[in-house]
């Protein structure tokens, strides 16, 4: 049998046929000026879409190249390189059919050996790709053994069937699979240009992708800048016909750049938000961001005996004035955490979490009741250090936890640390309580409760439940995942292996002439060929 | 003379050697990696990534084919971090701009300081003396992480003169606020070093005879007393004018200059050992350099010295 788009966010193929390239509402006038300016924080580390890692690299990677899918302004997939596909009864063979009119932007067509060979190249031990997990997480067949060096890549599961047809088998069924093609690790590069130029590949002068833009100038740490390309099938359709990304690694410096007009959009520092709103409410703008913020809790025979008692941990989340943290530390829309999956995940059903509705004297007074059961009081304090790297938000969050704490009679040694001194302990369970934050790769919740299994690799806790385990591998399978997801929720809630604190917002200043950015995509995955800028 | 300086070249090269081990152990004893992340990776790709940089190999082993690749090919290696770039990329991307910068800046702080001490030393305990006393105090106390931003302010925000950061090597509109950061407090240092010296000097005998046999008071200053009152400026300026050269993490971050100054203290952060055995030795080898070069100035200066 064929199915062909059978998953319910793909069938949105048929129904909103126009949803991408720039949705330009008829009658706009558009400005004569259509360039779009960005911030960036950090130098980029990679172009390679095998090699890049960063959020801000992914960025200028999803303009240079494009995967089988793409995201709209809701985060719902729709065609890039790939019109549709085919999934096979076992729901492990997908068949992807590939517009014929893809092209680079030397001229070539964007054949299905492309992505066979970036797929290969992801796994190949010899490319040490950071993201070769993400085959793993993917299922694609045979990824592990062959990122372990046991197999040849010949043997991943993808193959072309032809120049337009790409067929993928992976493990286990996974609903979520399409949703993770639009990943930049699993983008299309050209095997031709990589053994000619070899590292220096991604440098202006060499660099051919498929996305909308080409690269034409990239200095480090200074500035990326990327033009309209004359290759991309959609380019028709494509208004803004210059991309620059500016480097500016203080977040103060880059909104008084943006105030002088320098930028079209830049984040807002923590705490400045409301003050801007009010200044400039068309271009001061909070949207839900899929990130939870959290203190870890060690579980791990290096952790404190202490922590091993569920009433301790339960004390110390109740006790955890989230409103405190959003409203009053940093103000940008964030909102406070109960639980761990970011409340805006595509189809997640938040499950019922006692604590969230108590009012935080209620918190307090069954924190304290729950610490003196455990035997812990102002008379016999429990004292616990937490670790957090160096940053000015992480700091007075923690002093603030710290004063949260006080009045049960828990004393927390704060443990300012450098970020990679600070992973490092984390990665060797030395810490008591411990800062992490979490973002997803892709907008679904297994995302971040995969976390928490005990074969996860990033389980930095050492939480270990069967059930838990039970439920996520079940999901896996279910046809619909998203009861198993809330049940995981409950175990957490339950069991407190961490303290969530607060889940994301992108808090940012956006030039009031931009439109076409996404509103609606908690992954907050933008496109240039989305955007154009209106007449003022 | 030449003698002088072949010795001096000749102790550079193991002092560079030494300088390149103890970098390279003191790194590796940081705790954490390149490769640390916050989202942990599998061990296996952990591997691959050691493997392919050379990470697995014991250590001196690891320091032995890092000197090798300098020395046979000048190849600094590839960064752990900035994966599609050399170490050599990114000094040579990173270098002329502060060098530009710095370089400028370096002229700015020398003119602007060596007068205002003089002056101020010519004009001992007089209105002009408190004035340049007072801006040399005032730009060496203003740091120039709040200097920095209160010139994007002025500059770019409210007047709207100049780019608020970034870096065009032909348009100078582009280096006036990072030479402003960087330079002041070296000219406040150069001010102040250059004021005591100028005083003692003119208290000198010499002094006082060149007075005494009637020579025009400007004639004075410049013939006699202001080539030996340079001479612990110059002793500053070696030092000062690689720290110049090489960057300024401030200035980089505050203007986006993409300069070396920034790479170095990130390299540092990230554990991107190769880019910052590159700075490390960069650096070295430009103060040993200019150490020389400056004992050599000496020897110009005041003939007392010889070597």
């Amino acid at each position: 049998m064929k199915l062909t788009t059978a998953l319910s966010a793909l069938a949105l193929f048929v129904a909103a046929p126009a949803a991408f390239a720039a949705n330009v509402p008829e009658g706009t006038k558009l400005a004569e000026n259509q360039t779009y300016t960005f911030w960036l924080l950090d130098a980029i580390k990679s172009l390679d879409p095998q090699i890049n890692t960063d959020v801000e690299g992914s960025d200028i990677v999803r303009n240079l190249f494009e995967g089988l899918y793409n995201e709209d302004g809701n985060g719902d997939l729709v065609p890039g390189v790939a019109l549709d596909h085919d999934l096979s009864d076992d729901g492990l063979t997908y068949t992807f059919h590939l517009r014929p009119d893809a092209e680079w932007s030397d001229g070539k067509p964007v054949v299905a050996g492309d992505f066979v060979y970036a797929w290969h190249r992801l796994a190949d031990p010899a490319t040490a790709s950071e993201y070769a997990w993400y085959l793993q997480l993917m299922q694609v067949k045979n990824a592990t053994a062959i990122v372990e060096g046991d197999m040849p890549v010949e043997d991943l599961g993808i193959k072309a069937i032809d120049d337009h047809t790409l067929e993928v088998t992976i493990e286990t069924p996974l609903p979520y699979f399409p949703q993770m093609l639009t990943h930049g690790s699993t983008f299309p590069v050209r095997e031709d240009v990589i053994a000619e130029y070899g590292s220096n590949w991604t440098k202006p002068e060499n660099l051919v992708g498929n996305g909308a833009y080409t690269l034409s100038k990239h200095i480090l740490g200074e500035r990326v800048e990327m033009d309209k390309s004359d290759t991309y099938w959609d380019a028709d359709n494509t208004v803004i016909t210059h991309l620059t990304a500016l480097t500016i690694n203080d977040v103060n410096q880059g909104l008084t750049r943006y105030l002088a007009g320098e930028l079209d959009r830049v984040d807002i520092p923590a705490g400045q938000y409301p003050r801007l709103k009010e200044q400039y409410p068309d271009q001061a703008t909070s949207l839900p961001f899929s990130c939870t913020y959290t203190y870890l809790i060690n579980l791990s025979e290096k952790g404190p005996e202490a922590l091993k008692d569920v009433r301790v941990r339960k004390a110390l989340s109740y006790a955890m004035n989230r409103d405190v943290v959003v409203d009053n530390i940093l103000q940008g829309g964030q909102k406070p955490a109960y639980n761990w999956t970011h409340w805006a995940t595509a189809g997640f059903e938040m499950p019922d979490i006692d604590y969230a509705h108590w009012s935080q004297k209620e918190r307090m007074d069954k924190a304290k009741e729950l610490l003196a059961e455990a035997g812990y009081g102002p008379d016999n304090p429990l004292e616990l250090t937490l670790n957090y790297n160096s940053s000015e938000d992480h700091k007075k969050i923690a002093i603030a936890a710290q004063q949260f704490y006080r009045p049960l009679g828990v004393n927390l040694t704060l443990n300012n640390m450098e970020w990679k001194v600070h992973t490092d302990r984390m990665q060797n369970q030395d810490f008591d309580l411990g800062r992490y934050a979490w973002c997803g790769d892709y907008n679904e919740a297994s995302t971040y409760l995969d976390f928490f299994t005990s074969y996860s690799g990033h389980n930095q806790g050492h939480f270990y439940n069967d059930e838990y385990d039970a439920v996520m591998k079940e999901s896996k399978t279910a046809e619909d995942p998203q009861p198993l997801y809330t049940k995981a929720e409950s175990i957490l809630n339950e069991e407190m292996p961490l303290i969530p604190i607060y889940q994301y917002a992108k808090v940012s200043m956006i030039a009031k002439d931009i439109k076409g950015l996404p509103t609606q995509n908690v992954m907050q995955t933008w496109y240039g060929k989305d955007i154009y800028r209106v007449a003022q | 003379m030449l003698v002088f300086i072949l010795k001096r070249l000749a102790i550079a090269i193991p002092t560079l050697l030494l300088l390149i081990v103890f970098s390279f152990l003191l790194m590796h004893a940081a705790p954490g990696g390149p490769f640390t992340q916050e989202r942990q990776m599998p061990p296996e790709v952990l591997a691959n990534l050691n493997a392919k940089y050379g990470l697995d190999q014991p250590l001196w082993q690891q320091i032995w084919s890092y000197i090798w690749g300098i020395v046979a090919h000048f190849d600094f290696g590839p960064s752990f971090v900035y994966k599609d770039r050399s170490v050599n990329d990114i000094i040579a991307q990173g270098f002329p701009v502060t060098l530009t910068y710095g370089g400028v800046s370096f002229l700015v702080a020398v003119l602007a300081g060596v007068t205002l001490g003089a002056v101020a030393a010519v004009k001992h305990n007089t209105i002009i003396d408190y004035f340049a006393v007072g801006i040399s105090i005032g730009a060496q106390v203003l740091p120039n992480f709040v200097m920095a931003p209160i010139l994007v302010i002025v500059f770019t925000l409210i007047l709207g003169w100049l780019p608020g950061g970034g870096w065009r090597f032909n348009d100078p509109s582009y280096w006036i606020m990072p030479v402003i950061a960087l330079s002041t407090s070296y000219m406040a240092s150069i001010a102040r070093i250059m004021r005591s010296s100028m005083l003692e000097v003119l208290n000198s005998n010499h002094i006082r005879t060149a007075r005494a046999k009637g020579l025009p008071g400007y004639r004075v200053i410049i013939r006699h007393a202001l080539k030996p009152a340079l001479l612990p400026v110059v002793s500053y300026l070696g030092p000062a004018f690689v720290a110049m050269i090489t960057g300024s993490v401030i200035v980089d971050i505050y203007f986006s200059t993409g300069g070396i100054g920034k790479a170095f203290v990130d390299s540092a952060l990230n554990r991107d050992y190769a880019v910052m055995m590159g700075v490390t030795i960069l650096v070295g080898a430009l103060t040993i350099f200019f150490n020389l070069f400056v004992d050599i100035i000496y020897g110009w200066i005041d003939p007392k010295i010889r070597y």
